[in-house]
């Protein structure tokens, strides 16, 4: 049981992702996370509006079934597999967090300084988590897949455009973390 | 997700920053083995439970499209410290917040089905 209640290593990690990529091929489906997104417009009914979600959001139903699994997975992991919620970081990260204004880096998963109730409820508590929402879905169907789609899954394949993407991903991603995240705290 | 910490905000904050191996570690042997197995698909070794060859459907092209889609992407994920899967994980921990950014997201693909053509891809 010390095994499953340790956080786990990349080398677990790594290979556990690869595998479930693996079975969702092996059983004739994608593995691609942000293409949800899309669906749940669908479902809600925005092909009245847009003829990009006219789609049959049925045939997308496995991956919407990896969705439930990954909520199920969460509630499991942090209900009984999950001792600490302590991340062991790097001195120097918590130290760089703390002088752009994020105290207690690592003590629990997620800053509070964004994912508080309280900072939710604030007016900029709560722009700054749509606006990443909406750039991470709009970025996501603009390119064409998120990380496990291009990162994971093109990489692996050899593509081109996902080599692209995921040069993309990480300027922005550098943009954002040395940045404009030190401008928000 | 959860056990490895990908869904810490914190761990990717530490990546864009090059100050651990974890995630670089997490991604890199995921696509390392998912090359063997993307060989073993185009090889037709293996084949799905049903016995049909298995295609993985190529990205579509475009240097816009990629390249800015591919920005406005880590932009996003580096603030909200979670891609699309982690969102959901977020979930299943009771992380009331997460939400805001699923709403956003879904709110953002549905920006992108409306504006579409007026994009360059």
């Amino acid at each position: 049981m010390d095994f499953i209640s340790q956080p786990w290593a990349w080398y677990v990690a790594g290979p556990i992702i690869a595998f479930i990529m693996f079975l969702l091929y092996f059983f004739g489906e994608r593995f691609g996370v942000s293409s949800n997104l899309e669906t749940f417009c669908s479902i809600g009914g925005a092909g009245k509006f847009v003829d990009y979600f006219k789609i049959d959001w049925k045939q997308n139903s496995w991956n919407l079934i990896f969705v439930a699994g990954a909520i199920a997975g969460g509630f499991i992991a942090s209900q009984w597999l999950s001792p600490s919620d302590v991340v062991a970081l790097n001195p120097q990260t918590v130290q760089d967090l703390a002088d752009i204004g994020i105290q207690n880096a690592g003590s629990t998963y997620l800053p509070d300084e964004i994912f508080s109730i309280d900072t939710m409820l604030t007016f900029k508590g709560f722009f700054i988590l749509l606006i990443a929402g909406i750039m991470v879905g709009f970025g996501a169907r603009w390119a064409g897949g998120c990380t496990s789609g291009h990162a994971i899954v093109g990489l692996s394949n050899l593509e081109l455009p996902s080599l692209i993407s995921v040069i993309g991903f990480f300027i922005g991603g550098l943009v954002m973390t040395w940045l404009i995240l030190p401008l928000l705290f | 997700m959860s056990k490895a910490e990908i869904i810490s905000w914190y761990r990717i904050y530490e990546m864009f920053k090059f100050q651990s191996f974890h995630m670089y570690g997490i991604i890199g042997s995921a696509i390392m083995i998912g090359m063997v197995s993307m060989l073993l698909f185009r090889k037709k070794v293996v084949k799905t439970f049903e016995g049909q060859e298995i295609h993985v459907t190529p990205k579509k092209k475009g240097l816009y499209r990629n390249l800015l889609g591919g920005i406005l992407f880590g932009l996003g994920w580096a603030l909200a410290g979670a891609c699309p899967g982690p969102m959901f994980v977020l979930v299943g921990k009771g992380v009331v917040s997460i939400l805001v950014v699923i709403f956003g997201a879904t709110l953002g693909t549905f920006f992108y089905g409306a504006l579409k053509d007026k994009l360059p891809h």
